[in-house]
């Protein structure tokens, strides 16, 4: 009925129009790169080509109609990017899997990209807007922090390659802190709204905050320190830490924030590498991964993530003609390497575009919502994602130490997968809420 | 607010810029380099054996020596496996190309051709990556005739030896086998425990055959050293029937030494002087002791090394520091001492004249310098590749015949022959008559003994020779045949009787075939 009304459904309908544009284009993709796959290992494409097809287009068109009809003015790119990434994600593990005679860790994989579509599905319904979680601050806080911490527990808590990231249910074993980042993200959005005004505001001596203020800080990293030494995870540790720090500043507007965060960054650090003997050796491999002595020892796997990349090159070797099951755990940690060497720089540079991508649209779904809190959470779910996206390519590449965390949504991993599809679906609310506001508002 | 998320993504931008960077360094800059570690070998060995590696066959285009063929098993790792049909037919030409031993002979000095990774791929591998098409690598083309090829082993039967057939106005390599061959069919497939197994029973046997005695081992010349001798004393102005005098053994100047002729027998019936022409036909090695000794040393070394012999100073120098002749294959080239070595040594002058003391060749060197006579005086470079065609049939490389300038001069070249077809007619070289055919040929009979005297153990018996050599005709094969350890006739060889029949039979069945 308003003026602006008519602009604005024609936005609506261009970005759907655009969005499922680019989902085509994304579930080819992916089929495509499962095509070569079976094609460079064996000559012929995979002979259940046409069954996934039909499951993975499916699944994904289900998931768009999802966003269509509950979420009708979401950004158009962030689904449509998601579905490549883990339709190439499943490509390279069937691929990876099937090398090492074990298609049914593949499958698997699948069945787990399945229940993360639906687990999106589910947020993007329950949740109809995201300003309904900013009225349980402190209940999704201590449901994170618990999260956070279950794998503790002992009976229920294991390690697997000494870290003790697991929960055993019984029925189900996974990875609770994959979630508990998710509510801590939230918690923080809303507690960081809240006080926002009154962090900001307060200045100590030399332009610091308060101490009174530094209370959350040192909370946050006690957690993170916590999540490090007992649980012996430096990857969860640092995005916690990391994801905090990006959070209280963009809250605050305060670079102290960011100094103070990078001081005890250090000093945690500091403690971990007196506390814990791989830390140690994780630094000792990233400078000598490639010495003579390391080269077929400690080093070897990130030497051969190193040799995968230079194998591959310019274009790579193509889809099912390399050889990256040299590397060990190369489905979760390197399966960035595996894309370097059958794919080359190129493939890479794509891929890392494509994080670019996510990361961009959720920046800019922060600086489109109206809202502290979703400002706010935009941001920190997208940090999420990015910080893990860095982490594990730099890693990989031998840019910073490597710490083991899944490359989201390609790489192996069940608990990831659906607590990535999470993050997207509230960024994708979000981004609906946005506008919904602004024409409503107008 | 705002300003804190902006300048967030501009971090991320930042961030994801440094990973951009290292990419780039690994996968382009640093990328040879870093795959190039030893410690990525296994993965390289894969690489190679999933592209299809070109074939490499005879001059009739059909006769596979190697080829890539679809590993039966599709689970292996390795998508193609090398076959060799011809087993050790050709296994010393076509060498191995194992996962644990790496390569050798073709495989190796036309791998980048083989493999598909030569400049001259560029455009075709870019049109096969962008087309999806598995990468096939370039066939080689080679000068080896196949029926040829099995006449040598047939001819050399259970002797060890080996025999080098060239075409003399190409270079090109018609046969050349060395017996024992050796399969290369299990060092190139089969399990690591096969390879290694059939590797360690060939580095185990006495009779090297990995090593070819065609063209790597290195033999006295014996004999057939006069091929150079006489090459020389031509090109001095010394004609065929200038005289020499005919003692029954040649006193050697500055020792009590004497050199005798073959078996200590008299030349040309013990006559007071012998013409050089009758001399040569009879092999007498009382005269071209005469003959190297007049020459010296300079003239001596300087019409081996034209011939393509390497300069070596014995006894510190051995080994060929300055390669003259070029061949596909490594090879040894013939070695001759540098007149520096003969320095108040002139016994040693007369003994190299004849063949002996430090003189090296194998039979490629000495095929090489019949091919040279045969072609009036000019020397071509032995050729064993004419070319590489990529995986649609097109020509992408070409080896042309390789001219290594003259030895000797025409007219040196046309009384060589005269003197060479008498060998045969009426010499020590009747063994190699082919009716209706001229051929003209040189017999050598190497002792086996080193310094030793009269040790018991046998010869090593030598033939070279070229047909049709009648006037007017071009010579269209050159062969040389050594037979170790005098074959069955053992100390009763010598070259006209055990090596000559061989040649005969080879350039009988190019000739006639």
């Amino acid at each position: 009925m308003s003026a602006v009304a008519v602009p604005a459904g024609a936005t609506e309908s261009r970005r759907a129009r655009n969005g499922f544009g680019l989902l085509i284009l994304a579930v080819a993709g992916s089929l495509v790169a499962y095509a070569l796959q079976g094609l460079g290992l064996h000559g012929e494409v995979p002979s259940n080509l046409a069954v996934y097809s039909v499951l993975f287009a499916g699944a994904s068109l289900g998931g768009w109609f999802v966003i269509r009809y509950t979420a009708r003015s979401a950004d158009p790119a962030l689904y449509p990017v998601a579905v490549l990434l883990g339709g190439l994600g499943l490509a390279m593990l069937y691929r990876l899997m099937d090398e090492r005679g074990r298609v049914d860790i593949a499958r698997d994989q699948a069945v787990w990209l399945l229940i993360g579509l639906a687990c999106f599905a589910l947020t993007l319904v329950i949740v109809r807007d995201i300003r309904q979680l900013d009225a349980y601050t402190y209940t999704i806080g201590l449901a994170g922090i618990v999260l956070l911490l279950l794998p503790i527990v002992p009976g229920i808590g294991y390690s697997i390659n000494g870290a003790r990231l697991w929960v055993n249910l019984g029925f189900l074993q996974f990875q609770p802190a994959e979630f508990g980042r998710v509510l801590i993200v939230i918690f923080l959005a809303s507690y960081l709204s809240q006080r926002r005004e009154l962090l900001a505001a307060g200045v100590g001596r030399f332009g610091l905050p308060r101490v009174k203020d530094l209370g959350p800080l040192l909370l946050a990293w006690g957690t993170s320190l916590a999540v490090l030494l007992l649980e012996r995870d430096v990857g969860a540790s640092l995005l916690l830490f990391g994801v905090f720090v990006v959070m209280m500043w963009v809250a605050t507007g305060r670079s102290s924030y960011l100094l103070l965060g990078i001081v005890l960054f250090a000093i945690g650090a500091y403690i971990g590498w007196l506390a814990l003997p791989h830390i140690q050796e994780r630094v000792v491999i990233w400078f000598h991964a490639l010495d003579p002595k390391n080269v077929n020892g400690i080093g070897y796997q990130l030497a051969q993530g190193w040799f995968a990349f230079a194998s591959g090159g310019m274009v790579g070797t193509g889809l099912g003609l390399g050889s990256p099951t040299f590397i060990p755990y190369v489905g979760s940690d390197f399966i960035l390497a595996a894309f370097g060497e059958e794919l080359g720089m190129l493939g890479v540079a794509a891929i890392l575009l494509l994080y670019l991508v996510l990361i961009g649209r959720g920046l800019r779904i922060g600086l489109e919502r109206q809202d502290t809190f979703g400002k706010l959470l935009a941001v920190g779910l997208t940090t999420v994602i990015g910080l893990q996206v860095f982490t594990i390519a730099a890693g990989v590449l031998r840019l910073i130490p490597l710490t083991g965390v899944p490359l989201p949504l390609v790489s192996y991993g069940g608990t990831s997968r659906v607590a990535t599809f999470v993050i997207l679906a509230l960024l994708i609310r979000a981004s609906a809420g946005a506008w919904y506001r602004v024409r409503k508002g107008t | 607010m705002d300003r804190q998320i902006r300048r967030l993504g501009f971090a991320f931008v930042g961030l994801f810029a440094l990973l951009f960077a290292q990419v780039a360094y690994i996968q382009v800059f640093a990328a040879d380099r870093i795959a190039g570690e030893p410690a990525n070998a296994a993965r390289q060995i894969r690489a190679e054996y999933s592209v299809e590696r070109g074939q490499i066959l005879a001059a009739d285009e059909r006769t596979v020596l190697a080829e890539s063929v679809k590993n039966p098993d599709p689970n292996s790792v390795y998508h193609f496996i090398r076959k060799y049909p011809g087993r050790e037919l050709y296994g010393q030409l076509t060498g191995y190309y194992s996962r644990i031993y790496g390569f050798s002979g073709l495989e190796d000095a036309m791998d980048p051709y083989l493999s598909g990774t030569s400049p001259e791929f560029t455009a075709q591998n870019l049109t096969d990556i962008l087309l999806g098409r598995p990468k096939v690598g370039g066939t080689v083309l080679t000068t080896i005739v196949p029926d040829l090829q099995r006449v040598a082993r047939d001819a050399l039967g259970s002797h060890q030896g080996a025999v080098v057939a060239l075409d003399p106005g190409t270079g090109d390599v018609l046969a050349m086998y060395s017996n024992p061959g050796y399969d290369p069919n299990p060092l190139s497939t089969g399990t690591d425990d096969q390879i290694n197994a059939a590797w360690n029973a060939l580095i185990s046997d006495p009779e090297r055959p990995l090593i070819s005695k065609a063209f790597q081992e290195l033999y006295l010349p014996g004999s057939t050293f006069k091929l150079v001798t006489a090459s020389a004393a031509l090109e001095n102005g010394w004609g065929p029937d200038k005289s020499w005098p005919n003692p029954h053994v040649l006193d050697l100047p500055q020792s009590s030494s004497t050199l005798q002729n073959f078996g200590n027998e008299l030349c040309n019936g013990g006559s007071t002087t012998v013409a050089m022409a009758q001399a040569f036909e009879h092999s007498c090695n009382v005269t071209f002791g005469e003959i190297g000794l007049r020459l010296g040393a300079d003239k001596l070394s300087q019409q081996a090394f034209r011939y393509g012999f390497c300069p070596i100073l014995p006894p510190d120098q051995v080994t060929c520091t300055q390669p003259t002749i070029p061949f596909t294959l490594p090879w040894n080239n013939g070695r001759f001492p540098e007149p520096a070595y003969f320095n108040e040594n002139l016994p040693k002058v007369a003994l190299s004249a004849v063949g002996l003391d430090n003189d090296k060749q194998n039979p490629l060197q000495l095929a090489l310098e019949s091919a040279a006579i045969a072609n009036g005086g000019l020397l071509y470079a032995p050729r064993l590749v004419t070319e590489v065609r990529d995986s649609t049939g097109r020509t992408i490389k070409e080896f042309g015949k390789q001219d290594y300038g003259h030895p000797i001069s025409v007219h040196t070249a046309d009384e060589m022959r005269q003197m060479m077809i008498s060998v045969v007619a009426s010499g020590t070289g009747t063994a190699a008559q082919i009716p209706g055919i001229t051929v003209a040929g040189k017999t050598g009979t190497a002792t086996n003994c080193g310094p030793v005297p009269n040790c018991n153990v046998p010869p090593n018996a030598w033939f070279t020779a070229f047909a049709p050599a009648g006037s007017g005709q071009n010579p269209s094969i050159a062969v040389a045949v050594i037979v170790l350890d005098g074959g069955d006739l053992g100390s009763e060889a010598t070259g006209g009787l055990v090596a000559a029949p061989i040649a005969k039979q080879v350039m009988h069945a190019y000739l006639k075939g």
